[in-house]
C-alpha cells in the first residue's frame, strides 16, 4: 500500500546527507568536546563548524548558539534561566496558543511566584502587537510569543513584536521550532532575543535543539554541571547530534527558498481541493501561514476517527480533537481561535515535507472525500448539529 | 503486537462497522454521550414479541455514532451482541462484557463502552416506556443519570482519566 506522510510538523525523516554527515561521529571521531587530546579537538572543531551554520540561517553570532536536548529544552531553558536571573522582573508575557513547552513551564512560573499574561489569538491565531504593548509593565521581565504555530501554522507579527520588547526593553524569546529552516528568520532585524529551534523538525536527528541566546542577555542555567556550553547547559555535548543539526540547517539554508515555493503550492493545492468537501473549514490565517502547513475542520465527525481511517488508507495526519488527547481536552488552539469543543473534534492537520509530491495530494484528495463520506454515514448527525 | 493502540478486533469493527444507520418505526431510541466530551451514539432497536412465550427479542438494531475509534468500535460490537437476544438478557450486558470481546482498549477511552452500553439502555427504557411496561429499578436509575447528563459525564471522564495516571504509575 501506498503510504503518504503528511505529518511533518509532528518530524521530519533524517536527510540523507544528515545521516552521512553524522555517521564518523559514533564510532570514529567519538571524543568528548572538552577533551584536551586530538580526539577531543576533532569532535571540538565539528561542533563549532556546526554552531556557525546554525548561527548562520538566523543571522547570529556563533558564540550566540547554545546545544540542547530540543526544543522543549530550549523553551524551558529559554523562560526559566531568564526569569531566575532577574527575579524582581517577575512578569511574563505569552499567548495562549502557545506549545506545551512554553505554555506549561509559564504554568510553573506561576507556582514559582512569577506573574503570567496570556494573551488572547484572534480567529486566524493571530496576536495583537498592541495588546501586548498596552500589558506590558514596569515589572515585566519576558516577552515569549511563538513564530509560527505548531497546529495552525499562523505566522505571528514578529517584527511589531520585536520593535515593542526592544522600545520598551523587554527581553524577548520565540518559540521557532515550527519556522526555523522553512521561513527567513533574522534574529537582529527582528529584534529577537532568545529564539528556539529543534534538529528533527528540519531533517535533522531526533535529540538536539538550540537555544540562540543574544550576547548581551543575563541567563541562568537549569542544568548544571561541567559548565558547557559557555556555562548556559552543562552536559556532554551530542556531537553526532549537532553535527547533524549543523548539516540540516545548512542545507535548509541552501534550499529554503525553492523548497518554501514548491510547499506552499502544494499547500494551496491542498486547500482548495479539500475546501470543496462540503462542510469543510480551513484553520489558520490564509496568507500568513507556513508553508507546510494546512489545517481543517469537517462538520458532523470526529478527528481521531478521521485520522485513523488516513492511516488504514497509508496516510499519516493528526487531529486536535479530544479523543487523541490524554486528557480528554481538545486542543487548547483550536478553542483559542473560537472552535466549539465539537468543531476542534472534527479537526485534521496535514504538514508537508520535501519528500512529499503533487501525486501524493492528488491522492488525499481522493482518499479523504470518501472516508469523509463514509464517517458522516456513521454520524447521527446529517446537515445540522441537531 | 504488544504496544498497538487498539486491537484487531476494535479495528475491524472500527473499519467495517456492524449495523449501521437507523431503523424506521423503531419500537425504542437510545441516545447517549454529548458533543463536548466527543461521543454521541444514537441506537435504534426494533423488538418483536413471541406470543406464544411472551418474550420480547430484540429483532433489529441499529446505531449511529459522532466520535472516536472506539466509540464507534463499540456500537458495532454492542449491536452484534444484542441482536436476537431478550430484553432481559440485552439488560444483563456489561460495558465489562463488550470490553472483553474488544481485546485491549486504552484506559482513558473505556468510557467510550459505558456510552455504548449506556445507549443500549436508553433505548431499552424508551421502548418499555412507550409500551408501558414496567421498568426494572435499575434501569430507571441508569435513566436518571443519564439524563442528568454532562456533570455526571465529566466526573466519569475525571475517574478514567485518574484511573489511567494510576496504571501508567504502576507500570
Amino acid at each position: 500500500m501506498k503510504r503518504i506522510y503528511l505529518d511533518n510538523s509532528a518530524t521530519t525523516p533524517v536527510d540523507k546527507r544528515v545521516l552521512e554527515a553524522m555517521k564518523p561521529f559514533f564510532s570514529e571521531m567519538y571524543g568528548n568536546a572538552s577533551s584536551l587530546h586530538k580526539f577531543g579537538q576533532e569532535a571540538k572543531k565539528n561542533m563549532e563548524e556546526s554552531r556557525e551554520k546554525i548561527a548562520e540561517i538566523i543571522n547570529a553570532k556563533r558564540e550566540e548558539i547554545v546545544f540542547t536536548s530540543g526544543g522543549t529544552e530550549s523553551d524551558n531553558l529559554a523562560i526559566e534561566g531568564i526569569c531566575f536571573a532577574n527575579k524582581e522582573k517577575n512578569h511574563i508575557i505569552t499567548s495562549n496558543i502557545e506549545h506545551h513547552a512554553v505554555l506549561h513551564t509559564c504554568r510553573w512560573m506561576e507556582k514559582q511566584g512569577f506573574e503570567v499574561t496570556y494573551l488572547p489569538v484572534d480567529k486566524y491565531g493571530l496576536i495583537n502587537p498592541a495588546t501586548l504593548e498596552s500589558e506590558i509593565k514596569d515589572n515585566t521581565g519576558l516577552v515569549s510569543i511563538m513564530f509560527a504555530n505548531n497546529e495552525i501554522g499562523t505566522i505571528e507579527p514578529i517584527v511589531e513584536i520585536g520593535k515593542i520588547c526592544r522600545e520598551k526593553g523587554v527581553c524577548f524569546h520565540t518559540d521557532a521550532v515550527q519556522a526555523f529552516g522553512k521561513i527567513p528568520i533574522d534574529v537582529n532585524k527582528y529584534n529577537i532575543d532568545l529564539l528556539s529551534m529543534s534538529a528533527h523538525k528540519v531533517y535533522g536527528p531526533k535529540g538536539v535543539g538550540a537555544l540562540f541566546v543574544r550576547n548581551d542577555i543575563n541567563i541562568e542555567p537549569i542544568i548544571h554541571g561541567g559548565g558547557h556550553e559557555n556555562e548556559i547547559r552543562s552536559g556532554t555535548e551530542n556531537i553526532a547530534g549537532i553535527v547533524g543539526f549543523g548539516k540540516a540547517a545548512e542545507i535548509a539554508k541552501k534550499e529554503m527558498k525553492k523548497e518554501a515555493a514548491r510547499e506552499i503550492k502544494l499547500r494551496d493545492k491542498l486547500i482548495k481541493g479539500v475546501l470543496k468537501i462540503e462542510n469543510s473549514h480551513l484553520n489558520g490565517h490564509p496568507v500568513k501561514r507556513l508553508p507546510n502547513n494546512t489545517n481543517f475542520w469537517f462538520e458532523f465527525i470526529e478527528g481521531e476517527s478521521l485520522v485513523v481511517w488516513l492511516d488504514s488508507k497509508g496516510i499519516a495526519a493528526s487531529t486536535g480533537s479530544a479523543c487523541s488527547s490524554k486528557s480528554l481536552e481538545p486542543s487548547h488552539v483550536l478553542l483559542a481561535i473560537r472552535l466549539k469543543h465539537e468543531q476542534a473534534h472534527g479537526s485534521l492537520r496535514m504538514t508537508l515535507g520535501k519528500e512529499n509530491t503533487k501525486k501524493d495530494i492528488n491522492y488525499v484528495l481522493e482518499v479523504l472525500p470518501e472516508i469523509i463520506e463514509k464517517l458522516r454515514k456513521i454520524s447521527p448527525y446529517k446537515g445540522k448539529w441537531k | 503486537m504488544k504496544y498497538e493502540i487498539y486491537s484487531k478486533e476494535v479495528m475491524k469493527h472500527f473499519l467495517h462497522p456492524k449495523s449501521m444507520g437507523k431503523i424506521k418505526n423503531p419500537s425504542g431510541i437510545g441516545n447517549a454521550g454529548n458533543l463536548i466530551c466527543g461521543d454521541m451514539m444514537q441506537l435504534f432497536i426494533k423488538v418483536k414479541e413471541d406470543k406464544k412465550t411472551e418474550k420480547r427479542i430484540i429483532s433489529d438494531i441499529k446505531f449511529q455514532t459522532f466520535g472516536c475509534v472506539v466509540a464507534i468500535a463499540n456500537s458495532s460490537m454492542v449491536t452484534t451482541m444484542v441482536k436476537g437476544k431478550t430484553i432481559e438478557q440485552a439488560l444483563k450486558i456489561t460495558k465489562d462484557d463488550v470490553l472483553k470481546k474488544l481485546g485491549k482498549v486504552p484506559p482513558v477511552k473505556i468510557h467510550c463502552s459505558v456510552l455504548a452500553i449506556d445507549a443500549l439502555d436508553e433505548a431499552i427504557y424508551d421502548y418499555l416506556k412507550k409500551k408501558n411496561l414496567p421498568i426494572p429499578e435499575k434501569l430507571r436509575e441508569t435513566h436518571e443519570r443519564i439524563q442528568n447528563g454532562l456533570g455526571e459525564l465529566e466526573h466519569r471522564h475525571r475517574e478514567y482519566f485518574n484511573l489511567e495516571k494510576e496504571v501508567y504509575q504502576k507500570k
